[in-house]
């Protein structure tokens, strides 16, 4: 891999991180309201997978989604106006963080849990019967995986032979529920196979690994039609949301996790390995901060919608 | 006999005195639902529960509202008594199957042998900036469905004793609760228990006009009330309660009374519950009225995330006092 490579991968990781360590702070003085999920900690699933994906490729995400959104190149502005509330925003501010839309870089921001799976595997039908090239990709939690909708999507997936890409972020928790406590098959890798889906697991604390495995996937997608399950493990450092007292796990293993930052370990494998220097970090720190500073000064300048426009786009009429 | 000094408590800690007491006093009772124990409860009313009952009493279960639905159903029928816990009435959709073509059928279907004596809780409502997903009033929904009790707690009093009466029953009972409400602080009775859930109750006296609401439009119009009161206009607010089967007699009772009725509900409005109301005062009060029924509803849109336009999603107590002073003095 080029240095350059190497560099993107870090930044739009370090993007991610400080973009949301903001909106904490943002949401800590009520300019982002309602929930706030934040994805620190499983930054290298995103990027990673997004790195294999065409840009016409469809990706759909959780509530969890800033850094899927960020990752596929959408605008911080848009995305911190979107979370403020203003019709700046990229989805005019009517969603708020957990409906993050930008065409078909994004597809939400979906926030019932597991509902976007099968709208993704019908957007894989669509590609199909239009012979197009592309793919549709949808990431979701473990959590997600014990839902009804989850097996009902593999199986239409798997039956109507469409491409598309299923990536289990298991970062082990739903809400406060472990995964021991929601499967009682806990390998997560044994579902695919059952469905007749082929599988992957990557570490997805390690974003290079996480590359690898999703450029795999996604050639195979493409190239045979066909849905692939890839399994994700990772963690979240944070809360589940802004309400959550993490009375369910213990301190200790957070930190365990921590050691496995996906940030320092792959800045600390390009260091050792002299692919970059500490002035390369420190420039993209700058570079970072500049963005997200970039962004809070957009979403502060942004308007509010007015009230009168309430009733817009119920229907496509309006 | 009992303590009438008032206490002061959270709707949250109603909600929770309610389940322990259910839980204590009958060994059948078992809570089920998502993160309703280790995690405290998503807005925190079970915690404490799993410290105090154990796993098999206070029982998380994995994202699977259909299936733990169907199940708390089937453990109802199998001589349990279950409370069902859908962590918002927004996820209640993929359990709406079990709900409406299992509970609610189940004793019609089979000729009258299988009863279902399932309590089946959801937080409900707008209020915190969730948007569309997350922001649903679905009282309509459930109550448009025979076989279910529907109700709808709109004071703490109701909180602390709607459950109690609901595990009483011997058929479906789906119970909405208001996230919205949570922290707010009321007095209630120290001995508070369980409460009626076949009638409306009128919580505020009035001669000019009835306002008829429903969850978390009976705190407004109360405020509303009050702020009309200053103004010379005495209004009555009338606490439906149980949305099915609807207690029509109190309806009439106070239209016959004040001679207008002002329908207030945070759901979308139409076929909404104000619609059905609306609907049986002309039934069966057309020639008591001095005015037409007017409602205040939700604005049909899905709900918005930014303040501004959440809050003008719903009637708020301006609007409520705008009505009413507009069908008095037209
Ligand atoms: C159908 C549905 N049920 C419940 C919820 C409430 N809820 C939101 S996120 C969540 C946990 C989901 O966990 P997981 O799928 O593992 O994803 P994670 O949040 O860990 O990224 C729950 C229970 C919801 N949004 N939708």
């Amino acid at each position: 891999m080029e240095k350059a490579q190497y560099l993107r991968l870090l930044y739009q990781m370090l993007l991610i991180r400080r973009f949301e360590e903001k909106c904490a702070e943002m949401y800590a003085k009520t300019n982002i309201r309602g929930f706030l999920h934040l994805y620190i900690g499983e930054e290298a699933v995103a990027v990673g997978v997004t790195q294999a994906l065409a840009g016409d490729d469809y990706v759909l995400a959780t509530y969890r989604e800033h850094g899927h959104a960020l990752a596929r190149g959408m605008d911080a502005g848009a995305i911190m106006a979107e979370m403020y509330g203003k019709q700046e925003g990229c989805s005019r501010g009517r969603g708020g963080s957990m409906h993050l839309f930008d065409g078909q870089k994004l597809c939400g921001g979906n926030a019932i849990v597991a509902g976007h799976l099968s709208m993704a595997v019908g957007m894989a039908l669509a590609a199909k019967k239009q012979q197009q090239n592309r793919i549709a990709c949808c990431f979701f939690g473990e959590g997600a995986a014990a839902e009804g909708e989850f097996h009902e999507a593999m199986n239409l997936a798997a039956l109507w032979q469409v491409p598309v890409l299923f990536v289990c972020e298991n970062n082990y928790y739903a809400m406060g529920t472990a995964l021991r406590f929601s499967h009682a098959v806990q390998e997560l890798e044994k579902k695919g196979p059952a469905y007749g889906i082929e599988t992957a697991v990557a570490d997805g604390m390690d974003v290079l690994a996480v590359e690898r495995a999703a450029r795999e996937a996604v050639e195979k997608v493409r190239a045979a039609g066909k849905p692939y399950f890839l399994v994700c493990n990772t963690y979240r450092f944070r809360a589940h949301s802004m309400f959550d007292a993490e009375l369910y796990r213990d301190k200790s293993e957070v930190e365990e996790w921590k050691k496995r930052d996906p940030i320092p370990r792959l800045s600390d494998f390009l260091l050792t390995k002299k692919v970059i220097t500490e002035q390369d970090i420190e420039d993209l720190e700058n570079r970072v901060a500049a963005e997200v500073q970039k962004a809070v000064d957009f979403a502060e300048g942004g308007t509010w919608e007015p009230v009168e426009q309430l009733t817009k786009f119920v229907y496509s009429s309006d | 006999m009992g303590d009438k000094t008032g206490i002061l408590i959270t709707y949250r800690e109603a909600l929770k005195q309610a389940l322990r007491e259910a839980l204590l006093s009958d060994e059948r009772v078992f809570l089920l639902g998502e993160d309703v124990g280790r995690y405290g409860g998503a807005f925190a009313v079970s915690k404490g529960l799993l410290q105090e009952f154990g796993p098999e009493r206070i029982m998380d279960v994995p994202l699977s509202e259909s299936g733990f639905t169907g199940a708390g159903i089937g453990a109802a029928l199998a001589g349990m008594r279950p409370i069902v816990e859908v962590m918002t009435v927004n996820f209640s959709l993929l359990a709406m199957d079990q709900i409406v073509n299992n509970a609610a059928t189940l004793l019609h279907m089979s000729g009258g042998q299988l009863n279902v004596p399932v309590v089946i809780r959801m937080g409900c409502g707008i209020g915190r900036q969730l948007a569309a997903q997350h922001s649903h009033s679905w009282e309509p929904l459930y109550a448009h469905i025979p076989g279910l009790i529907v109700l709808s707690v709109g004071t703490h009093e109701d909180a602390r004793g709607m459950l109690l009466s609901a595990l009483k029953s011997p058929d479906p009972v789906v119970i909405f609760e208001y996230t919205y409400m949570l922290n707010l602080e009321k007095e209630i009775p120290a001995d508070a228990g369980a409460v009626d859930i076949t009638r409306a109750k009128v919580r505020r006296e009035g001669r000019d006009i009835s306002i008829i609401t429903y969850g978390a439009g009976v705190y407004k119009a109360l405020d509303a009330a009050a702020e009309l009161a200053a103004a010379g206009i005495e209004a009555e607010v009338l606490d439906l309660r149980v949305l099915r089967p609807l207690d029509e007699a109190s309806v009439i009772a106070s239209v016959a009374k004040t001679h207008r009725a002002l329908v207030v509900e945070e759901a979308w409005r139409s076929g909404g519950i104000a619609a059905e109301i609306s609907a049986r005062i002309m039934e069966k009060a057309f020639y008591e009225l001095d005015a037409p029924v007017q409602r205040l509803c939700g604005v049909e849109v899905p709900i918005p995330y930014p303040k501004h336009l959440e809050d003008a999603s719903v009637p708020q107590i301006a609007d409520i006092v705008n009505a009413v002073k507009k069908m008095i003095k037209p």
